[in-house]
C-alpha cells in the first residue's frame, strides 16, 4: 500500500494565489509554505477566514482532494477544483487573491500504485465526473512520470456543470457529456464499457472519481469484468483525521470504514456500494 | 532566562500558573478532550509523531467503550447546523477486549494521564467495564457515559437522579480510579443528577453531553441522519452549557468539568467563571485539530489581563480590570 505523506498537526493559512473560472467550476489555487507536497488521491480540509459568518454557516470545514501540487521556491502551490453548490463551497469559490485559504492537509490515503492493485499491471484507466475528476488530473500526472499508459476518460453533466480539463494538460482525453455539448452524448460509463471491451483491457486497472451513482456504475462494470478498481470517495466528515466518525462508508463484510483515514481511495472489490447516504451535502 | 531557573523545579513559561489538579490527578493545564472528539490513534496516523510532541490536551478522555463491540449507525451521520452540528455516530468502538488489546497500548503511548469513557446497556455491565479498566496501570480515570438506557428498568440512567445514584453506588467500590460522571443535558434538572451522581461516589461530573437533535432532507422532508435523530454541539450550544454548568456546580462539591462549543479562551474563561475546574474541547477540534492549544494559550492571555496568576476559583469580580 502506497504511505501517506503526513500532514502538520493543526490547520494553517495559505495565501490564495489563483482563482480562476473554468466552465462552471473554479480552480482556487493557494501557496501552501508549511505543507508537503502531496500525493495523488490525497485531500485537504478547507476553510475561510470568516467562516461561519452571520447565518453560522458554514461551521465546519469541507473535504476536497487536491487537484494538483506544484512544488515551487519555498511553497507548494495546490490547486483545489470547487463548485459553489452550498454554503461552504461558495464561501471557498468566493475567495479572492490574497485572502486567506484555511487549511489541513494533506490527509487520507493516496491512490495505489497499478502493480498494488493487480499484480503486472500494464496500464491505467481513468475515470472521472464533474467535479469529481479533480483528483484524476494529480493521479495522471503521477502515472505519466511513472511511465504508466493510462487513458482518460471524463463525463459532465451539461455545460454549466463542467470544467477543469485544463488541469488534463498534453494528455488525450475523452469526454462524454449528457447534453451532448462535449464528446460522447451520454455518460461517461459508456466509454469505460467501450474501453473495457478492448484487447488490452485485461491488464488495466481502472481508477474512477465522480458522483455516487457513477461510482457504483464503475464499480458494477469493473466487478463484472473481474477488473481492479480503485474509487476516490466522498462523504460528508466534520473533522478529516479520523476523529469524528461521521464519514462512515458500509464494508462488504459488514462494518464501516472511515473514508477520512481508511479512504478516500477504496478498493471496489471492499465496499457493498459507492452509493453511500448522505454525500453531497456540502 | 536566570528567572526561568531560579526556582529550582521544573522550568515553567512566563504567564499565569495553568496547572491544577483533578481528582488527585496532576494536569499541566484545563484544557482536555471531550469523549469521541479526538481519536488520538487516527491522528498519530494523520499527523504522524508531531501529535505527541504538540499534544493539545492535559488529560485524554478516550471514544467510549461498551462491552461488545459496535459498529456505530447507518450514514448520514453528520448533520450541519448554524454554529454547529447534529451527530448520530452510535458508538462505534471495538468492545472492551479489542480496546484493552488494541487501543490501550497505543494510548498509553501519550504522555497525559488517560481516562476511559465507558458504557454498558446495565448495572452488571458498568460494573465489568469498570473492573476491567480500573485494574490497568496505564488508566488514571474511568468516565461514565450514562446517556444510555438500562436494559432492566428501560429509563435513560442519567436523566434518572435515582438511576445514577445507583449506579454510582454499585460501581464506587469496583476501583480506586476516579469515577467521572458524564452528564447528558436532556433532562429536567441535571443539577439533580449530579447531586445524586456525588452522593452515589462520584469523584467529578463533567457536561454538557449533545443536546438531542435531528435535521430534515430539504429535498425529502425526512430526517437527514440514517438513526433518523442525534446529538447537537458546537458554539450552537454553548449558552446552554454554560447555564448548566453554573446550575451543576453550585449543587455539588466535587469538581466539575464543563464543555458545549468552547472555541476560544474567553469562552474557556466563562466555564471556569461558572464553577469548572477544568473545561473540554470538542467539536472545535473538528475544524482544526490544534485547536485546544490555540484555547489553552488565549486562556493564559486572558487570565493574564485580568492580572490572575493561576486558574479561578479567584474571585474574578474583584479584580480591578
Amino acid at each position: 500500500m502506497t504511505d501517506r505523506i503526513p500532514a502538520p498537526f493543526g490547520r494553517r493559512s495559505c495565501e490564495v494565489v489563483a482563482n480562476t473560472a473554468t466552465g462552471g467550476y473554479r480552480i482556487v489555487s493557494a501557496l501552501d509554505r508549511e505543507g508537503p507536497e502531496p500525493l495523488a488521491g490525497q485531500f485537504y480540509m478547507l476553510a475561510t477566514d470568516g467562516w461561519g459568518g452571520p447565518g453560522g454557516r458554514p461551521y465546519l470545514p469541507r473535504a476536497f482532494s487536491v487537484a494538483e501540487a506544484e512544488p515551487g521556491e519555498g511553497a507548494v502551490r495546490l490547486d483545489f477544483l470547487l463548485e459553489a453548490v452550498g454554503p461552504g463551497t461558495s464561501r471557498l469559490a468566493a475567495l479572492a487573491l490574497g485572502e486567506r485559504l484555511l487549511l489541513t492537509g494533506p490527509l487520507g490515503r493516496p491512490f495505489s500504485k497499478p502493480a498494488e492493485l493487480l499484480s503486472g499491471a500494464d496500464g491505467a484507466v481513468l475515470v472521472g465526473g464533474g467535479i469529481g475528476i479533480a483528483p484524476l488530473a494529480i493521479l495522471r500526472r503521477s502515472l505519466a512520470d511513472a511511465g504508466v499508459p493510462q487513458r482518460v476518460l471524463l463525463g459532465f453533466r451539461d455545460r454549466a456543470h463542467s470544467g477543469g480539463l485544463e488541469l488534463f494538460r498534453c494528455s488525450e482525453v475523452r469526454t462524454a457529456s449528457e447534453d451532448g455539448h462535449s464528446g460522447h452524448q451520454g455518460y461517461v460509463t459508456d466509454l469505460l464499457s467501450v474501453v473495457l471491451e478492448g484487447d488490452d483491457a485485461a491488464g488495466a486497472v481502472v481508477y474512477a472519481c465522480g458522483p455516487p451513482a457513477m461510482l457504483e456504475a464503475v464499480r458494477v462494470l469493473c466487478e463484472a469484468r473481474g477488473i481492479a478498481c480503485e474509487l476516490a470517495m466522498e462523504t460528508p466528515m466534520a473533522c478529516g483525521f479520523g476523529s469524528c466518525f461521521g464519514c462512515a462508508v458500509p464494508l462488504a463484510g459488514g462494518g464501516y470504514m472511515r473514508l477520512c483515514v481508511d479512504g478516500p481511495t477504496v478498493n471496489a472489490a471492499e465496499i457493498e456500494s459507492a452509493l453511500v447516504a448522505g454525500s453531497g451535502h456540502t | 532566562m536566570s528567572r526561568l531557573n531560579s526556582g529550582g523545579g521544573r522550568l515553567r513559561l512566563p504567564g499565569p500558573d495553568l496547572g491544577l489538579e483533578l481528582c488527585g490527578i496532576r494536569l499541566a493545564h484545563p484544557v482536555i478532550n471531550g469523549s469521541g472528539t479526538f481519536d488520538a490513534i487516527a491522528a498519530r496516523r494523520a499527523f504522524g509523531e508531531q501529535l505527541g510532541e504538540r499534544f493539545p490536551f492535559s488529560m485524554f478522555v478516550s471514544k467510549t467503550i461498551t462491552p461488545e463491540p459496535r459498529a456505530g449507525n447507518p450514514p448520514p451521520r453528520l448533520y450541519e447546523t448554524p454554529s454547529g452540528m447534529v451527530n448520530s455516530i452510535g458508538l462505534p468502538n471495538k468492545g472492551l477486549e479489542g480496546f484493552l488489546l488494541d487501543d490501550l497500548p497505543e494510548l498509553a503511548r501519550l504522555e497525559v494521564p488517560l481516562c476511559v469513557s465507558v458504557m454498558a446497556p446495565s448495572r452488571e455491565g458498568f460494573a465489568t467495564l469498570v473492573e476491567r479498566v480500573g485494574r490497568r496501570d496505564e488508566v488514571a480515570a474511568i468516565e461514565l457515559n450514562v446517556s444510555c438506557p438500562n436494559v432492566k428498568s428501560g429509563l435513560i440512567v442519567g436523566e434518572q437522579p435515582s438511576e445514577s445514584r445507583a449506579l454510582c453506588e454499585a460501581l464506587r467500590p469496583l476501583t480506586d480510579k476516579p469515577l467521572i460522571v458524564k452528564l447528558t443535558p436532556n433532562c429536567a434538572d441535571p443539577a439533580a443528577v449530579a447531586a445524586a451522581a456525588a452522593e452515589g461516589g462520584a469523584d467529578a461530573v463533567s457536561l454538557i453531553n449533545t443536546l438531542r437533535a435531528t435535521g430534515l432532507d430539504p429535498a425529502t422532508l425526512r430526517p437527514w441522519l440514517g438513526a433518523g435523530s442525534g446529538g447537537l454541539s458546537g458554539p450552537a450550544v454553548r449558552p446552554i452549557a454554560l447555564d448548566q454548568v453554573r446550575r451543576v456546580a453550585a449543587a455539588v462539591e466535587i469538581p466539575v468539568i464543563g464543555m458545549g462549543g468552547i472555541e476560544s479562551g474567553a469562552d474557556a474563561l466563562a466555564f471556569l467563571a461558572e464553577g469548572a475546574s477544568a473545561i473540554a474541547v470538542g467539536t472545535a477540534s473538528f475544524r482544526d485539530p490544534l485547536a485546544a492549544d490555540r484555547i489553552r494559550a488565549e486562556l493564559a492571555g486572558e487570565l493574564a489581563e485580568r492580572g490572575l496568576e493561576r486558574l479561578p476559583p479567584v474571585p474574578l469580580a474583584s479584580t480591578s480590570t
